[in-house]
């Protein structure tokens, strides 16, 4: 495991021993009703959709990109879904719509950017805003509660494991597969390191930015799929509130540069585990609610400046330059 | 071409911004009051209620309602609070979506001599000329009536765990002391742990599991609003525990879906917070436009519901 993995694994487990100092029962973990049942389970449910999220904008980093409309999305597929559901219809119909309406979305994002050109962070800002506005008029204001049993699958159901979790690893194994055993994640590579030279070598750079941009909203729709359906209902407001901030945080953790190029599913995995972790166990040790963000912020640098290349306590060998 | 069209698009979007600004100057002169309402967001269903209660009572009483949604965000309130300063709209009322930070922003609004009336939560600032009035629920009295209930219903030692509302928010910090001040006079009763859900549902939940693990044995929960609490719900479910009855659940507010929960026997007591204020905000707006004086504290009507009275209530919900 390279060094860049390393620290945030580290982080991981030093969280985990914290918890199971505080809560000794942490890691404990029982069989009730076929399946398992246990924090850590609990960490891994809650987690998934920041997974999920964070591979779709592995890749769009890995272009040199940025994907902030994904939380938006998020609340857009819930809304879809919900919204789908309430007015009598069925759970896959609904879930299969919000999909279709996410990849749209996708579509209008990498219009933007691949094809007018405009910067990442500003095309996607704009989705980010109206998107919201956008699951606020599907909703109408309202938050949408729904019952159905096979739409609660997808957030809070267990095949031994979550359902949501199960989900994410396959997506994961799924890029994995496609990336790493074809060509086609060198290719997001090249064109992030110089979309140019790319095109100009023959890489279809237009094609593949916009692929990124569509499977980032498809992922920002499952996973908003998977919000709305473990709590049975479509909050247009606060599903996937500031998701886009956490799978950044969770992609730059494992490893992968703003700057596009080189990028690590596993370390973007384990970005998003931390996090998640992270925030169950303000939750489990009791830091009070006015400490919270602190407490987080304070993690979270402290894993950045462990990883940051001139910030990590490994003695350095070569003589440092002046002015550089 | 591309250019041409955005260059199109944006003089469409100037000429209609001046547009509106037009009107909105007329709007000011010809007699009829112009509100502007600042609005937290749409959080939960209680929200909602009140934004259409708000909506409704304006247009009934004949007010020009400018409304603004902030998204629970501070900046967005004083936004929208300034912009309506600077539209010299007649009376300014909205629900401080954190107690503090309002001063600069209402001092605005004070020099432009526009009155603010505070609606369902309070400021906490030293200088109360900044407002008329503050209409709205009696959050202390809330945790009170919850830990009245408490303390009337159960007897020997209880664990309690409470779920938080956004913190800093009026409604958190005074549903937690109106509940303290009570429950102190039995000290077998015992907060064992507190967190927000930020009144979200999956905020509820995801706090709720963590308590259930980290704390055995909870006898009671305590949810600052219904929402969290129907999060909450579905943890212990997930659990394997009974709601309403392994576990008593005690919420505030009354909102719709709670109320269903309440019938249902999932929740054990509802403390209400009532939404529907537009109407007493529509007669005190006209009052404080013409000059009379109102009283500096309004409180809203609410009572209480138990499982038996939810289900009579139930058909009539409005909300």
């Amino acid at each position: 495991m390279n060094r860049r993995l390393l620290w945030p694994a580290l982080a991981l487990v030093a969280l985990l021993v914290l918890n199971l100092v505080v809560t000794p029962s942490f890691f404990e973990l029982r069989i009730r009703d076929g399946h398992l049942f246990g924090s850590l389970v609990d960490v891994l449910r809650n987690g998934a959709p920041t997974v999920l999220i964070a591979l779709g904008m592995t890749l769009v980093i890995a272009t040199r990109g940025i994907d902030l409309s994904v939380g938006a999305v998020a609340a857009i597929a819930g809304a879809v879904a919900c919204t789908h559901l309430a007015g009598g219809g069925d759970a896959v119909t609904g879930m299969v719509l919000a999909l279709l309406v996410c990849a749209v979305l996708g579509l209008w994002n990498g219009f933007l950017v691949a094809v007018l050109g405009i910067q990442p962070i500003i095309a996607t800002l704009v989705l980010m805003i109206a998107g919201r506005g956008v699951a606020m008029l599907l909703t109408e204001g309202q938050i949408v509660t729904v019952d159905d049993d096979v739409f609660r699958q997808v957030g809070a159901g267990f095949v031994v494991l979550p359902v949501a979790i199960l989900i994410s690893l396959a997506v994961l194994g799924g890029v994995a597969l496609v990336t790493r055993r074809t060509a086609l994640g060198m290719l997001i590579e090249s064109v992030g390191v110089n979309p140019e030279a790319s095109r100009l070598a023959g890489v279809r750079a237009r094609t593949i930015i916009w692929t990124v941009y569509v499977f980032a909203a498809l992922c920002a729709g499952i996973a908003g799929l998977m919000i709305s359906s473990n709590v049975n209902a479509a909050d247009a407001n606060n599903a996937g509130l500031w998701i886009e901030m956490d799978a950044i945080l969770a992609v730059v953790i494992g490893g992968t540069l703003l700057t596009g190029g080189r990028y690590s599913l596993l370390g973007t995995l384990l970005g998003a585990l931390t996090i998640q972790t992270l925030t169950t166990t303000v939750y489990t040790i009791g830091v009070p609610p006015t400490a919270t963000l602190v407490f987080k912020a304070a993690v979270v640098i402290v894993v950045c400046l462990l990883q940051a290349p001139r910030g990590a306590p490994v003695p350095r060998r070569e003589p440092e330059v002046v002015g550089s | 071409m591309l250019k041409k069209i955005t260059v199109a698009v944006s003089s469409i979007l100037l000429l209609a911004a001046c547009g509106a600004g037009g009107g909105d100057d007329a709007a000011g002169d010809d007699g009829t009051i112009t509100m502007g309402f600042a609005q937290v967001g749409a959080e939960s269903g209680w929200r909602t209620a009140n934004t259409k209660s708000v909506q409704e009572a304006a247009k009934a009483a004949g007010i020009d309602l400018k409304f603004s949604d902030a998204q629970q965000k501070q900046e967005n309130q004083i936004k929208a609070i300034r912009s309506y300063v600077q539209q010299k709209v007649d009376v300014i009322a909205f629900s401080p979506v954190v107690e503090t930070g309002w001063d600069t922003v209402l001092l605005e609004a004070k020099r432009a001599n526009i009155p603010v009336i505070l609606t369902d939560r309070a400021i906490d600032s030293e200088d109360t000329s900044l407002y008329e009035t503050f209409l709205g629920s009696d959050f202390v009295e809330e945790g009170n009536k919850a830990a009245q209930w408490l303390l009337d219903n159960t007897t020997g030692a209880q664990k309690v765990v409470e779920l938080q509302g956004t913190t800093g928010a009026a409604p958190a910090i005074d549903r937690k002391k109106g509940f303290e001040e009570v429950i102190a006079s039995r000290p077998d009763i015992e907060i064992v742990a507190s967190q927000t859900g930020d009144f979200t549902r999956s905020g509820g939940k995801q706090v709720m599991e963590a308590f259930l693990r980290s704390t055995p044995d909870i006898d009671v929960v305590y949810a600052h609003n219904d929402d969290m609490g129907l999060g909450a719900i579905e943890a212990i479910r997930a659990a394997g525990k009974v709601p309403g009855k392994d576990i008593t659940i005690i919420t505030v507010d009354a909102v719709k879906a709670g109320m269903e929960a309440l019938a249902a026997g999932e929740i054990n007591f509802i403390v209400e917070c009532n939404p529907l204020l537009g109407e007493q905000l529509m007669d005190l707006a006209k009052k404080v436009v013409a000059g009379e004086e109102v009283p500096a504290r309004v409180v809203t009507e609410e009572g209480t519901f138990t499982q038996e009275q939810a289900k009579a209530a139930l058909p009539d919900r409005q909300y």
